[in-house]
């Protein structure tokens, strides 16, 4: 049931990057009224544990995401399928979360 | 007694496809224009009156048997509900074979795959009753009927699999009317084999599939909604799965 399983897995990444987004975006907007340089914002989100949790749970939902969108895109489009296909998408996966997560890490720096 | 037709007044250029996929072309047929005149009729006129070898396929001319469809200007319709008027793009016509299906010759499409993957899909009734027990009295109005005859209508004229791209692109996909007869069967308190048709709709070519993209709710000419029928399917895997229904066969 390889269908159904990625086929909730991209509806929970969806629900989980919802509200995420939305604080993204909240939090940008108003912490920039004042007018903020990146100095001063990585100054307020290094060693914050909450900032971690908040864009690592987005990194790991987006790469989660992301990679069933794409595995579809190559199934249809490129008419990949079996071991080359699962190899493929792991690989995306990988990438996407490596990227992400160091992204996290260059925001709330290193535990 | 019926009148006779008005005078001819004008003619419709008609492009008409002849021959087998790889190897076809358009054939080009002045068609004269008639009052009230459907595609089949334009068609008809044709084999009649013009090309005799012209292939193509329909039964009851009344929109009941769904064996006519065909592609006109480029959408699905079925021909014998069509009018002329009503699709015709400067006085010309564009006639094909179904799109997504393979081809037999010119109009008439080989429907084999189509209704191979009914059965794929588990889109026979499966009942538990014999002919010695009473006939189940039904309550029109249940939720679960409702739900089961808004999708039961369908003719299985293939207009919604010739519009779905996803059937273009994958050729393991069930296609919505295949699954929207699941979905009716699902909610037929009757059935018996609701488990073993959740599993065969979850499959690698079932209904997760579906990209929600409603070319065959558009295109249907008796106006189902085959998207909100595979919606439904996947609400009910979803459930299934959830409850560990989908791991085991249940019949």
């Amino acid at each position: 049931m390889t269908e159904a399983r990625l086929y909730l897995a991209q509806r929970l990444s969806a629900a989980i990057m919802a509200p995420l987004v939305l604080i993204h975006l909240g939090v940008m907007i108003y912490a920039i009224q004042g007018g903020l340089d990146a100095a001063e914002i990585l100054a307020r989100t290094r060693g914050s544990l909450l900032w971690g949790i908040n864009y690592g749970l987005f990194v790991i939902a987006v790469s989660v995401h992301a990679t069933i969108g794409l595995r579809t895109l190559l199934r249809e489009w490129a008419s990949l399928r079996g071991t080359v296909l699962t190899l493929l998408c792991w690989l995306l996966f990988a990438a996407l979360l490596t990227a992400g997560l160091r992204a996290v890490v260059a925001v709330v720096g290193l535990p | 007694m019926a009148s006779s037709p008005d005078p001819v007044s004008a003619s419709i250029a008609v492009r008409v496809w002849r021959g087998v996929a790889d190897a076809g072309e358009f054939q080009q047929f002045e068609v004269p224009q008639q009052p009230s005149q459907t595609i089949l009729d334009v068609v008809t006129w044709i084999q009649r009156h013009a090309d005799p070898s012209l292939s193509y396929r329909f039964a009851c001319r009344v929109g009941m048997c769904g064996s006519c469809a065909m592609m006109v200007n480029g959408i699905p319709r079925w021909t014998c509900r069509t009018h002329v008027n009503k699709v015709m793009q400067n006085n010309s016509l564009t006639i094909e074979p179904l799109r997504n299906l393979p081809l037999i010759k010119d109009l008439a499409c080989d429907m084999t795959v189509f209704f191979e993957k009914w059965k794929q899909a588990e889109g026979h009734f499966q009942g538990a009753s014999t002919r010695a027990d009473k006939v189940a009295r039904l309550s029109p109005n249940s939720p679960q009927r409702r739900v089961a005859d808004a999708a039961t209508e369908c003719i299985n004229c293939a207009i919604c699999y010739a519009s779905c791209d996803v059937v273009s692109w994958n050729a393991d996909y069930l296609g919505p009317a295949a699954l929207n007869r699941a979905w009716s069967l699902q909610n037929d308190e009757r059935d018996t084999a609701t488990g073993r048709r959740l599993q065969a709709v979850a499959g690698d070519g079932g209904c997760h599939q579906c990209h929600s993209q409603q070319g065959c709710a558009t295109y249907c000419p008796n106006e189902l909604n085959p998207t909100a029928s595979i919606a439904g399917l996947k609400r009910q895997v979803t459930q299934a799965w959830l409850r560990g229904g989908l791991r085991k066969r249940h019949d």
